[in-house]
C-alpha cells in the first residue's frame, strides 16, 4: 500500500496556513485536520522522536512546569517538539508534531515535551508511549467538565498500569503519590521545609481521606491546598520519601523565590525569577523530570534560573499612559500591569497568598469569565480565600462575563463595597482600573480566568503594550 | 456587639448547624454559610455556626437552621450511612419543631427516602418524599432558573444558579416541588419541576453558592428560622447582590427585573 501520510501532512499544513491567513489561531486546527485524515498520526510522528516523549499533567502549573523543563532540556542540547502555546489536548499536540515533521520520514527534534490536559492524558499516553510521565497535582477544577478528583485519579492509575513509562510524581499530593503504589521505580519530588507549613487547611481542601482505607489522613505539615506531609493512622499509608526535594525556601513577594534543591546527584541553590510557593513546586517537578532523564544538576539549576514567566503567569507588561492615546497635560508614567492567571480555588489561593507577601495596599483588576474553557460554573470563587487579601485592597475592578457575582464574593470576603468597581467590558475595565492610580508607582495586578487572560493579551497587543506571543 | 450568649444587638440569634462541612462542600457550599453569617451580623442578629461530623450526635434543639451540602460520591456514601445511624431522628425532631433544613445537591438527595446507584440502594433521611436514581449516561449540567412561590401567596419569585447532577429525583404524589423550571433541567430533566419542599425542609439541585446568587432567599430562610416574616428583617443595601442575581439569571437565559 502506498504511504499516504506525506499527502495528509501537506494537506493539514495547508489548512493551518489558511487558518493563519484568516487571522485565527492555528495552535490546534492543523492537528485536528491531521487526526481526521490519519487517526494514528500522533503515534506515528511521535515514534520518529529518537529520545521519545515526556508528558506533563496536573491541575495547576502545567504550562510553567513545561516551560521550565524546556529551558533545562534546551540547555542540555536536546532539540524539542513542545506545545508551548498551551494547546494541550490531542489537536494541539498533533499540531506541534506536524510542524516539526518531515514529509516522508524524520522530524526536527529528538524529544517531545508535551503538557497534557487531565482528560487527555489516558489517550495520549496510549498513543505516544512516553518514556516519562510527570504528574504534578490534582485540585478541584471545573467540576462541570472534569468531574470529581477521585474519578480522575482512578482513570490515571488505570492507564498508567498498562504502560511502561517512568513516572515522576508529587510525593506531597496523596492523590498523585498513591498512583506510584504499583510502580516501584517511580521518582518522587516534594517539599521539606517546616517553616512553610500553614497553620491549618484552606476551606476547600480535597483528598483529606486515605486513598486506600478511607480513614482521615493526619497532616504533619500543610504547604498548599492538600499538599504536604501526611500519613494514615489507620492503614499506615504515608507520603513516600522524595528523592528530589526542596529545603530552605525563601519567597520574595511577587518577584522571585529561592531554595536548596536536593537530588541523588547532589544539592544546589536555585534562584527562580518566578514568585510563590506554587512555582517552587513547578521547579521541583521540572527538576525531578530532568533528573529522571539524567540531565546534570548544574544544567537543571541554570535552566530553572533562566525560565521566564509564560504569558499570563506572573508576567509583567508596561501600560502606556492613557491606554496609548495621547492626552494633553497628563504626564503620567507607564504603569506596571502584573498578570496572574487564576482559574480554580487552589491556584487562586496561591496567587492571593503571594500578593499578600507584597507590602502595601493593592489595586486589582479581577476578571471572571464563564466560557467553556473557564468552566461554565463560577461557584468556585466561593472556595477561593479572597479573605486573605480583603483588608489589603485599595481598589478592585471586577470584569468579565460574571463580574457582578465576583463583586458579591469580594463584598462578603470583607472588601468595602466603596472600593469595588463593576465593569463587565474588559477594555473599559482595564482603562478605568489603570487610570485610578494611587500616589507612587504601585502596579496594577490583573487576576484573569483563562479566556479572560487570552482576551487581556489580545487587548494589550492591540494597544501596542505587549508583543504578540507565540507568533 | 453580641453579648455573652451570642445574642446580637437586635436581641435575636441564628444558630446554624452544618452537617459534615469537611466532606459535603464540593461546590463551594461554604459560600452559603458565609452569606447567612454576614447578613445576620450586618443586622445585629447573633450568629453561631456549629458543625456535626461523622459519628457526632445532633442536638435538634440547639439550632434553628441545618445545612447539608454536596460531596464526592465516596464521601456522600460515608455521610449517608452516618446520617441514618446518628442523625436521622434528630433531624426529624428538628423539622417537626419548625427548624429550617436546607439540602443542596447531594444534600437534597440525602434528605429524600433513597438514592439508588446501580444495584445499590442507599437509604436517606426521609424528610422529603422523593427518590433519586443515578443515571450515569449523562449528567444534568448548566445554569438554571426556577420560579418559586414560597409563601403560597400566588406571587412568583426567581431562584437562579447552577446544577450538576447524575441523579434523577422523582417526587411522590403529594410531595411539593420547590419550584417550576424556567431554564435548565431540574429534578430529572423531564418533569419541569425542581427541588422539593415540606414546610421548612427544602431540597434543591441549585448547588454551591445558591444564597449569594439569591439573597432574597437567604433572607427568607433567616426569617423562617427565626419565626419572622422576611419584611421584619432590617433592610440592607443589596445593590451588588441584585446585580449578581440578575446576571446569574441572564446566564441561564432569563431576564430579571
Amino acid at each position: 500500500m502506498p504511504d499516504t501520510l506525506p499527502v495528509k501532512l501537506a494537506l493539514a499544513r495547508g489548512v493551518g496556513a489558511l487558518a493563519r491567513l484568516r487571522g485565527g489561531g492555528a495552535t490546534s486546527i492543523p492537528g485536528k485536520v491531521l487526526m481526521r485524515l490519519a487517526p494514528g498520526a500522533i503515534g506515528t510522528l511521535g515514534a520518529r522522536l529518537s529520545r521519545g516523549s515526556v508528558l506533563i499533567s496536573a491541575t495547576n502549573g502545567k504550562t510553567t512546569t513545561a516551560a521550565m523543563a524546556a529551558s533545562i532540556f534546551e540547555r542540555a542540547g536536546l532539540p524539542l517538539v513542545h506545545n508551548q502555546a498551551g494547546a494541550n489536548m490531542a489537536g494541539g499536540i498533533a499540531t506541534s508534531l506536524l510542524a516539526a515533521a518531515h514529509m516522508r520520514a524524520g522530524i526536527d527534534a529528538q524529544l517531545g515535551l508535551f503538557e497534557v490536559d487531565e482528560m487527555w492524558l489516558a489517550s495520549l499516553a496510549r498513543e505516544l508511549e512516553p518514556r516519562a510521565i510527570l504528574l504534578g497535582n490534582l485540585f478541584r477544577d471545573q467540576l462541570d467538565r472534569y468531574g470529581e478528583l477521585d474519578a480522575i485519579a482512578e482513570r490515571w492509575a488505570t492507564v498508567l498500569r498498562e504502560g511502561s513509562s517512568q513516572l515522576v510524581l508529587n510525593a506531597d499530593d496523596p492523590l498523585i503519590a498513591d498512583i506510584g503504589r504499583e510502580h516501584a521505580d517511580a521518582v518522587y519530588f516534594g517539599l521539606d521545609d517546616a517553616s512553610l507549613s500553614l497553620s491549618g487547611m484552606a476551606h476547600a481542601v480535597d483528598a483529606k481521606h486515605c486513598r486506600r482505607c478511607g480513614a482521615p489522613y493526619v497532616f504533619d505539615a500543610v504547604y498548599l491546598g492538600h499538599l504536604g506531609h501526611y500519613h494514615c493512622p489507620s492503614c499506615g499509608q504515608q507520603r513516600p520519601t522524595p528523592s528530589v526535594s526542596a529545603t530552605e525556601v525563601r519567597l520574595e513577594g511577587v518577584r522571585s523565590g529561592r531554595f536548596t534543591l536536593h537530588t541523588p546527584a547532589g544539592e544546589a541553590d536555585v534562584l527562580l525569577a518566578l514568585p510563590g510557593l506554587y512555582n517552587v513546586y513547578n521547579a521541583l517537578a521540572a527538576a525531578a523530570l530532568a533528573t529522571a532523564l539524567e540531565i546534570p544538576l548544574q544544567i537543571i539549576v541554570e535552566g530553572l534560573a533562566s525560565t521566564r514567566a509564560a504569558f499570563g503567569r506572573a508576567e509583567t507588561v508596561l501600560l502606556a499612559p492613557n491606554g496609548g492615546q495621547p492626552v494633553e497635560g497628563t504626564p503620567a508614567s507607564p504603569r506596571q500591569l502584573r498578570i496572574m492567571l487564576v482559574k480554580n480555588p487552589a491556584g487562586a489561593n496561591e496567587v492571593l497568598r503571594t500578593l499578600a507577601l507584597e507590602p502595601g495596599q493593592h489595586d486589582l483588576l479581577s476578571v471572571l469569565n464563564d466560557n467553556i474553557a473557564d468552566g461554565r460554573d463560577v461557584s468556585w470563587i466561593w472556595d477561593a480565600d479572597f479573605e486573605l487579601l480583603a483588608g489589603r485592597i485599595r481598589q478592585v475592578t471586577c470584569s468579565g462575563t460574571r463580574a457582578p457575582e465576583l463583586a458579591v464574593r469580594l463584598k462578603y470576603a470583607g472588601v468595602d463595597p466603596a472600593r469595588i468597581r463593576v465593569q463587565p467590558d474588559l477594555a473599559r475595565a482595564l482603562r478605568e482600573a489603570a487610570a485610578d492610580r494611587p500616589d507612587g508607582d504601585a502596579p496594577l495586578y490583573a487576576l484573569p480566568t483563562y479566556t479572560a487572560m487570552l482576551s487581556l493579551r489580545d487587548l494589550l497587543v492591540a494597544r501596542g503594550e505587549a508583543s504578540s506571543a507565540w507568533a | 456587639m453580641p453579648d455573652a450568649e451570642g445574642v446580637g444587638a437586635s436581641g435575636r440569634r441564628l444558630r446554624v448547624c452544618a452537617l459534615y462541612p469537611d466532606l459535603l462542600n464540593i461546590y463551594a457550599d461554604r459560600g452559603n454559610l458565609l452569606l447567612l453569617e454576614r447578613r445576620c451580623s450586618w443586622r445585629g442578629i447573633g450568629f453561631e455556626l456549629a458543625s456535626s461530623g461523622l459519628g457526632e450526635p445532633l442536638d435538634a434543639d440547639a439550632h434553628e437552621l441545618f445545612y447539608l451540602g454536596g460531596g464526592q460520591d465516596r464521601d456522600q456514601l460515608l455521610c449517608a450511612q452516618d446520617l441514618i445511624e446518628t442523625k436521622r431522628s434528630g433531624l426529624h425532631a428538628a423539622a417537626t419543631r419548625g427548624a429550617v433544613v436546607l439540602g443542596v445537591c447531594g444534600g437534597y438527595q440525602l434528605l429524600g427516602r433513597s438514592y439508588t446507584l446501580g444495584r445499590e440502594r442507599i437509604e436517606g433521611v426521609g424528610l422529603l418524599d422523593v427518590e433519586t436514581v443515578r443515571e450515569d449516561a449523562h449528567r444534568l449540567i448548566g445554569n438554571i432558573a426556577i420560579e418559586v412561590s414560597l409563601d403560597h401567596t400566588g406571587g412568583a419569585e426567581l431562584l437562579v444558579g447552577f446544577e450538576n447532577h447524575g441523579g434523577r429525583t422523582r417526587l411522590s404524589p403529594g410531595q411539593d416541588a420547590l419550584g417550576r423550571v424556567l431554564k435548565g433541567h431540574g429534578n430529572d430533566g423531564r418533569s419541569g419541576m425542581e427541588g422539593a419542599r415540606s414546610g421548612n425542609t427544602i431540597g434543591t439541585y441549585l448547588h454551591g453558592p445558591l444564597l449569594p446568587k439569591n439573597t432574597w432567599f437567604a433572607d427568607w430562610l433567616i426569617a423562617r428560622a427565626l419565626g419572622l416574616q422576611p419584611h421584619e428583617l432590617a433592610p440592607l443595601d443589596d445593590t451588588l447582590e441584585r446585580a449578581a442575581h440578575a446576571n446569574a439569571g441572564r446566564a441561564a437565559g432569563v431576564q430579571v427585573g
